[in-house]
């Protein structure tokens, strides 16, 4: 069996995002780099099949050469193989053409990413990656068995969820319900520095998407204040005046 | 050139979200000067789309046969994109809805189309094709420019006013060829009686500061009397107080409602950058200096075991 993961490089949860003054860019100084969260309950899942399907396990990044370091520590983790695509990733479905065409010459039997990445939020990488080879994808997915050429699924549907079987090769999109993010041992980390990156060149290049300019959340004019004691104010205000229930 | 709605029926239902989709569609192709067309895929009966006629619609392509019954996503893109090669359509507009997100980038990959997922705002085209949408969960806005010719676009649920307009529905069945044979739908699980959150129009939301998982009646109440979804932070999921499903924030869930009523919470920015898009929200904290304060608009500080059976009592009084 062989397993694919992209994982994408992310802002650390914590980070406030700030922009450049004329609002163009994002300002990235000072911002620690982490995988994508998401990505991290991915790479779990695939951690698992290893361990109890004895899958190879590949990871993908779309990235240039600092993206190196997340690789290694997917290796750290436990995957086999590592693929940098040497390109800035712009958008999904330009970083899906550079991902099918790196790994063009591989059968994997089950693609895993993160159901979105916490920075652009765009939540379709996986699923165009389902059109894009033609084969069946699962979004939102929280729980993924294999047995034999068959996976059994569980995802989150509007108001509940949803368990249903594929045909292998899927791709998944991870929900953290998949998998609990793995913390990297000293073997894992020494081996890591061992593992080669191939880095592949870019095939395609062409952007679908730009994003030229940024605003910061509206600040909230203020907070009023009501007194505890008086709390009921509260619901005559949201109810009377805000009419909101 | 014109652009395409589809329109996601649950179990041949149809939701508010529809109908702000409908009237986001319809003032895009205004704005554009081009036909406005829909698409129902699935069992819908065509009572149920007419009725849809009060807020604009014209022509629907129904696509109902065996092999869409059920939602499967490689299925529907098929379905879909066959609809919009038949309509013409340069411009696709779906619902940000699970099943939304699960078809809308397999279409944009089928269509080599230019996608927006998320977005919160009709296209400014004077420049481009620049859509908002919400990034860094929340945290900051993106202006997004699609430049391929063809367009997807996906609506954030409760990001857009309903508007009424003449419409007279002209329904037209459609026979799309799809493949869905490599999967089978084993069992759907619904939560019956619950308000889903993603849906909610209001949000009642409790953290660590309510001491235990025995004490949730109260939000619970409160929550049923104003007729709110339930929600919670991160650590309480993550020690297993409330279920995941419940978690909002960064990691979590984000949502939008209209009002969100934080109790117990100190405002971490993960959690803020999941509901800092809710249009009001009250904060209840026995810390004056909860940083969930300062993204508040209403705000109390006391100890939740006072003040939430005040509000609830207070909402009993109402009526």
């Amino acid at each position: 069996m062989k397993v694919l993961v992209c994982i994408s490089k992310t802002p650390d949860t914590t980070t406030k995002i700030a922009f450049t003054a004329d609002h163009s860019a994002v300002n990235y100084d000072g911002v620690k780099f982490i995988i994508n969260p998401y990505d991290e309950h991915a790479l779990a899942k695939g951690m698992e099949l290893k361990e109890n399907h004895g899958a190879e396990l590949t990871v993908i990044h779309v990235g240039p050469a600092d993206g190196d370091q997340i690789i290694r520590k997917c290796f750290a983790i436990g995957a086999d193989k590592g693929i940098r695509v040497n390109t800035d990733a712009i958008d999904g479905l330009q970083v899906d053409k550079e991902i099918v065409a790196a790994t063009s010459g591989e059968q994997f039997d089950a693609i895993i990413t993160g159901r979105e990445s916490i920075d652009y939020n765009g939540g379709m990488v996986g699923e165009m990656i389902g059109e894009l080879l033609g084969i069946p994808s699962v979004s939102y997915c929280q729980q993924l068995d294999i047995d034999g050429n068959t996976a059994s699924m569980k995802r989150f549907i509007d108001g509940g969820e949803e368990s249903l079987t594929a045909q292998l090769p899927v791709v998944v999109s991870a929900v953290k319900e998949l998998g609990e993010p793995r913390i990297p041992n000293m073997r894992g980390i020494m081996q890591a520095r061992t593992k080669p990156i191939t880095v592949v060149e870019p095939a395609t290049g062409a952007a679908n998407t730009t994003i030229g300019k940024y605003d910061a959340p509206a600040q909230k004019s203020g907070c009023k204040y009501i007194d505890a004691c008086n709390a009921e104010q509260l619901i005559e205000i949201l109810h009377n005046e805000k009419k909101l229930f | 050139m014109s652009v395409l709605v589809y329109i996601e029926n649950w179990e041949g239902a149809f939701k508010k979200s529809t109908k702000e989709l409908i009237t986001y569609a319809r003032h895009l192709a205004s704005k554009l000067g081009v036909e406005l067309n829909a698409v129902s895929i699935g069992n819908v009966e065509n009572s149920a789309i007419e009725a849809l006629g009060v807020y604009g619609l014209g022509k629907v392509y129904s696509v109902n046969n065996g092999n869409v019954a059920q939602f499967k996503a490689g299925a529907y893109t098929q379905a879909l994109s066959a609809v919009a090669d038949a309509s013409g359509a340069s411009i696709v507009v779906l619902g940000n809805t699970y099943n939304g997100k699960a078809m809308g980038p397999r279409l944009a990959a089928k269509m080599d189309a230019s996608i927006v997922t998320g977005a919160i705002s009709l296209p400014d085209t004077d420049n481009g094709f620049v859509v908002k949408k919400t990034v860094f969960s929340n945290k900051g806005y993106g202006y997004v420019n699609l430049t391929n010719e063809k367009k997807v676009i996906t609506l954030n649920i409760n990001s857009y006013q309903i508007e009424e307009a003449a419409g007279n529905v002209s329904i037209e069945d459609f026979s799309a060829s799809v493949d869905g044979s490599k999967v089978n739908i084993t069992e759907v699980a619904k939560q019956t009686g619950k308000i889903p959150l993603t849906e909610a129009e209001l949000v009642v939301s409790a953290g660590r500061g309510l001491k235990g998982p025995e004490n949730w009646g109260m939000i619970e109440e409160l929550a049923d009397l104003i007729g709110a979804a339930t929600a919670c932070s991160k650590p309480v999921s993550d020690v297993g107080w409330r279920p995941h499903s419940e978690h909002v924030g960064q990691t979590g869930i984000t949502v939008s409602p209209n009002l969100y009523i934080a109790v117990g919470i100190s405002g971490a920015i993960q959690h803020l950058a999941g509901v800092s898009s809710s249009k009001t929200i009250c904060v209840i904290n026995k810390d004056p200096e909860a940083p969930f304060f300062q993204a508040a608009d209403y705000g109390i500080v006391g100890d939740a075991f006072e003040v939430v059976p005040k509000l609830v009592a207070a909402v009993k009084n109402l009526s």
